[in-house]
Parts: C-alpha cells; sequence; structure tokens
C-alpha cells in the first residue's frame, strides 16, 4: 500500500508529450525545408556547373554559357566593400566602446546604426544610385556598387566589434594602462587581438550579406558580365558589372533556368564555406585558445 | 620618517558628490611594507589607486592635494603617467594576466617602454620571473598561454610582470584575496623579499596578513586615515578606540 507522501505515484503528463511532440515538429519542419531547398537546387543546378560554366564568359560567337565575369565581379565588390567598411566600421566601434563616454549621445548612434540595418536594401540602393552614381558622378559601375554596399554592412561591422570589444576583462585594459601602456597601445596589444575572433565573425557574415545582395546592386553597379580586360584590372572598377545574384536574376527573368539554377547551385556553395571558413577563423585566431 | 618614498599631502578624492577620500597624509616609507587596513569601502582601495593616478580613469572623479614621490609631485601638469607608472607599479586583486605567452605577458611593459632587443628581452623575462618566484615553474612553458596557469601563479606571473619595468614602487590591491592559503603564503613571503629592492604598498582586508608582513600600517574608516603607525604598534597598542575595535575584531 503506497502512502500518500510516497514518490511512487509518477503520472504520464498527457499535455507535457504533446508540447514535445509540437517541439519535435517544428524543429523537423524548420530542417526539412532547408533540406529540400538545398536538394532542389542542387538536382536542378549541378548539371549546368561545369569547368566552362565557371572559367568561361556568356558568348553567342563562341557558343559559351559562363559566369566567369560575375564571379569575378562579385569578388570585386567583396574585396572594396570590405576594403571600404572595415577600418570605419571597427574604428567607430572602438570609438563607441573605448573613447566615447557613455551617455546620450553614444546611444542615439547605436540607435541609428541598428535601424540602418533594419533598412530594406533596395532603399540603399535607391541612395546609392542618386547620390554615388549622379551626385558623385560614379555612374553605374562596381565603385558605386561597393560604396553603397558599404553603408549597408557598416552597421554589421560595428556592432559585432563592439560585442567582441564588450568581452573582453576590464582587467585587462587596467593591466595595461597600469604598466604605462596609451590608450592606443593597450587598444592595438590587447584589445584588438581579443576581439578578433568578434570582428572576422562581422567580417565574413558582412561577405555573406555582399553574395546575397540584389537590390541595392542592380541599380549601382548594372549588370555586365564580361571580364575585364587585360591590363584593365584597375579601370574595372569604374565599370559596371552584375555579380551573381544579379546575373541569377537576369537568367530567370529571360526564362534560362538551367543558368539561374547553376548560379544557385554556385552560390549554395560559397555560402556553406563561408560559414565554415567563419568558424575555423574564429577558433584560429582566438587568443584564450592558445595553448 | 626617516627616508621617506611617498609623501602625501591632504589628498582629497570626491567622486561625484561623494567625499571619498578626507585629509589623508602620510609618510611611505622606502624599502618597507606599507599596509592599509579598514572594512570594505572605508577609501584604501581608492587611495592605493592615487598613488598612481589609475583613478584618473574612473569618470567624475577630483583628486586635491599632493601626492610627491621621490619629491616630485605626480599630479603636476608636467607629470606623464607613463613614465609614472612605470616607477610605481601596480598589481591587482583579480589576476589578470594577458591573453599570451608567458614570455610575452612579461615582455609587454618593456616593450611599451621600448626594449625591442631579444636578449635584453630574454634577460628581463628571466630576472622578473625568478624575481617573482614562478621561473622554476614555468621556465618550461615560457612560450605557452599564461591562462593555462594555476590561480597562484598567475598572480606571481602579475607581480613579475610588474617587476619587468623596474619599478621603485609596488602597489598591491588585495593580492591574495582571491587564492588559496598556500598561495597565500608564498606571495607573502615573496614580498618580505621584494622589499629589499622596492617600496611595497599593499592594501589587505586580511589583519594577520597586515600584522605578519608589514612594517607600517594605516587604518582607513569612511575616508580617513584613522590611524597610521608601525605595524607593532598599531597592533600591540592602538592609540585610537577604533583601530583597537578593528583589529581584535569588534566591527568590520
Amino acid at each position: 500500500m503506497q502512502s500518500e507522501n510516497s514518490i511512487y505515484n509518477k503520472k504520464t503528463h498527457g499535455m507535457d508529450k504533446f508540447l514535445y511532440g509540437c517541439i519535435y515538429l517544428s524543429a523537423a519542419i524548420a530542417v526539412s525545408v532547408l533540406l529540400m531547398i538545398i536538394c532542389y537546387v542542387t538536382v536542378r543546378g549541378i548539371g549546368s556547373v561545369s569547368l566552362e560554366f565557371l572559367t568561361t564568359v556568356t558568348s553567342a560567337r563562341k557558343g559559351t554559357v559562363g559566369i566567369a565575369g560575375n564571379i569575378v565581379n562579385t569578388l570585386y565588390i567583396i574585396v572594396i566593400t570590405l576594403v571600404i567598411a572595415t577600418p570605419i566600421g571597427v574604428g567607430s566601434a572602438i570609438y563607441l566602446n573605448e573613447y566615447a563616454k557613455p551617455g546620450k549621445i553614444v546611444r542615439i548612434i547605436e540607435f541609428t546604426t541598428e535601424t540602418l540595418s533594419g533598412i530594406p536594401s533596395i532603399i540603399f540602393g535607391l541612395f546609392g544610385s542618386v547620390f554615388f552614381g549622379t551626385t558623385l558622378h560614379l555612374g553605374y559601375s562596381l565603385l558605386t556598387g561597393a560604396l553603397t554596399l558599404s553603408l549597408m554592412i557598416l552597421p554589421l561591422i560595428t556592432r559585432n566589434t563592439q560585442e567582441a570589444l564588450r568581452t573582453v576583462p576590464d582587467s585587462y585594459r587596467s593591466g595595461a594602462l597600469g604598466m604605462g601602456a596609451t590608450k592606443w597601445h593597450m587598444i592595438r596589444t590587447i584589445l584588438l587581438p581579443s576581439a578578433m575572433p568578434g570582428i572576422i565573425t562581422g567580417v565574413i557574415l558582412a561577405i555573406g550579406r555582399i553574395v546575397g545582395e540584389s537590390a541595392a546592386l542592380l541599380f549601382t553597379a548594372g549588370s555586365g558580365y564580361l571580364l575585364p580586360k587585360a591590363g584593365g584590372w584597375l579601370s574595372k572598377i569604374l565599370q559596371p558589372g552584375g555579380t551573381l545574384t544579379i546575373q541569377l536574376y537576369l537568367s530567370s527573368s529571360k526564362a534560362e533556368y538551367n543558368v539561374a539554377f547553376g548560379i544557385a547551385f554556385v552560390l549554395l556553395v560559397i555560402v556553406l564555406c563561408i560559414n565554415f571558413l567563419t568558424k575555423y577563423l574564429a577558433k584560429r585566431f582566438d587568443v584564450t585558445r592558445m595553448k | 620618517m626617516e627616508n621617506t618614498k611617498i609623501s602625501v599631502q591632504d589628498l582629497n578624492l570626491h567622486y561625484g558628490t561623494n567625499h571619498a577620500l578626507k585629509h589623508v597624509n602620510m609618510e611611505i616609507r622606502e624599502n618597507a611594507i606599507t599596509a592599509f587596513i579598514g572594512p570594505s569601502g572605508c577609501g584604501k582601495s581608492t587611495f592605493l589607486k592615487c598613488l598612481n593616478r589609475m583613478n584618473d580613469l574612473v569618470e567624475n572623479v577630483k583628486i586635491e592635494g599632493k601626492v610627491l614621490i621621490d619629491g616630485e609631485d605626480i599630479y603636476s601638469p608636467k607629470a606623464d603617467t607613463t613614465l609614472l607608472r612605470k616607477k610605481v607599479g601596480m598589481v591587482f586583486q583579480q589576476a589578470n594576466p594577458f591573453p599570451m605567452s608567458i614570455y610575452d605577458n612579461i615582455a609587454y611593459g618593456p616593450r611599451i617602454h621600448g626594449i625591442k632587443d631579444k636578449a635584453t628581452l630574454d634577460q628581463i623575462v628571466e630576472e622578473s620571473l625568478r624575481g617573482a618566484a614562478i621561473f622554476d615553474e614555468v621556465k618550461d612553458r615560457l612560450k605557452k598561454s599564461a591562462l593555462g596557469l594555476s590561480g597562484g601563479q598567475q598572480q606571481r606571473l602579475c607581480i613579475a610582470r610588474a617587476l619587468a619595468v623596474q619599478p621603485d614602487v609596488l602597489l598591491m590591491d588585495e593580492p591574495t584575496s582571491a587564492l588559496d592559503p598556500i598561495s597565500t603564503l608564498k606571495i607573502e613571503e615573496l614580498m618580505v623579499e621584494l622589499k629589499k629592492k622596492y617600496t611595497v604598498v599593499v592594501v589587505t582586508h586580511n589583519m594577520q596578513q597586515a600584522a605578519r608582513v608589514s612594517d607600517d600600517t594605516a587604518f582607513f574608516l569612511v575616508g580617513e586615515v584613522i590611524e597610521f603607525n608601525h605595524t607593532d604598534d598599531i597592533f600591540a597598542r592602538p592609540q585610537d578606540k577604533r583601530t583597537e575595535d578593528y583589529i581584535t575584531g569588534r566591527f568590520g
């Protein structure tokens, strides 16, 4: 006979089980939708991907279909954008965290940055085409596109750097300053190395956004698909050029679905690589994990 | 007092509206250990940080009065904080090795002050680690991360790091409060060894520690120095009732 106090009165909790089921189902749906998209794109796209597809440009005369020009344009945009946005983003994060006195101005700047990161990219495109393209006379060019994307990814880099700086213990700061280091020396030798994994994460997430961006670039960088002329690598910066996503958009609007899915597959692979690279580099540069 | 190293004259410190240090006067002797005791919030750590201007980093701090080290006022507009902090090193309550190798931790200070030569740095690193009685424990792992050391070792590493810039004065802010008794004992032995070459000032919550290691003791209470004397006198014959109450454990 069990007493009322006994712990052997195990009940089955029907509601609990039901909720468990719901949670597992949601997780399963989320994962399977993702897998379905990946599988579908892979199956439809992998057939179009060949060495020729990756290394030549589309040419009626030579009878080739290729995206080499778009890959090069994408690289241009990534490099130029990062060269512009990373120093500014990291610099402003250092200013906000280490120099500015906490208060109203910092809060306003942070609020603005946050808002900036929520603005639809096509608005950046509109602004970029009018300001950089028309007012500054840069026209449709890779530079106009990169400048526009710089504005777009600035908040991303600033925020990630700020987060990273915040996790650096204050004892590092007082330790370095207490030995007579100047503030800038302390930032350069202690803070930035400690914050490096966070900064790299921000930069790589930014690359992801650049690779995936189309709306903002359509208005600014245009849609060329040719490779830069020999010796014209530098002047290409001031010429229009479409990235992979732009070409994807153009191809699908012309109902060239084989090309479109081929590009989609390439993009998927790139995004996957970027994710692995983030994890690897963030670990690699983590000073606290040094043996 | 004879051979004064640090002379504090009518020092007042305000945090905003809080008058945190009130008219502090003190003569700290060279090659001696001076201990600051007192209950939490009495201003002893704040006072310690005044001695190498670490309070400059805090917002809304106003400091009046003079702190003379070797006769030079450290709050003079002519004073350079980098040179001051080279001369007056600091060890913190929480051991704070930088996330880099043991070697680079020790070489950090000398590098700030312009020493780049590898052989010189090697020598400084070894001497500093020996000076902090930790060389034998780490000599085979100088290139490994300092974060892999135990708490007691990390604190001695931080002492070595402070010694590496060849200071005159070593400020220690409760250096053993986060350590086990054996590590504490090692640091106390080290302090006694260090006073031969340096002037040591230590803040401690541990009255036995003050009695064991220090030559002079100052008792702080709500921002004032209640009593400052030779340690033997403070503990055997306190002049003030409040000092007596505190050291006999009646409050605090």
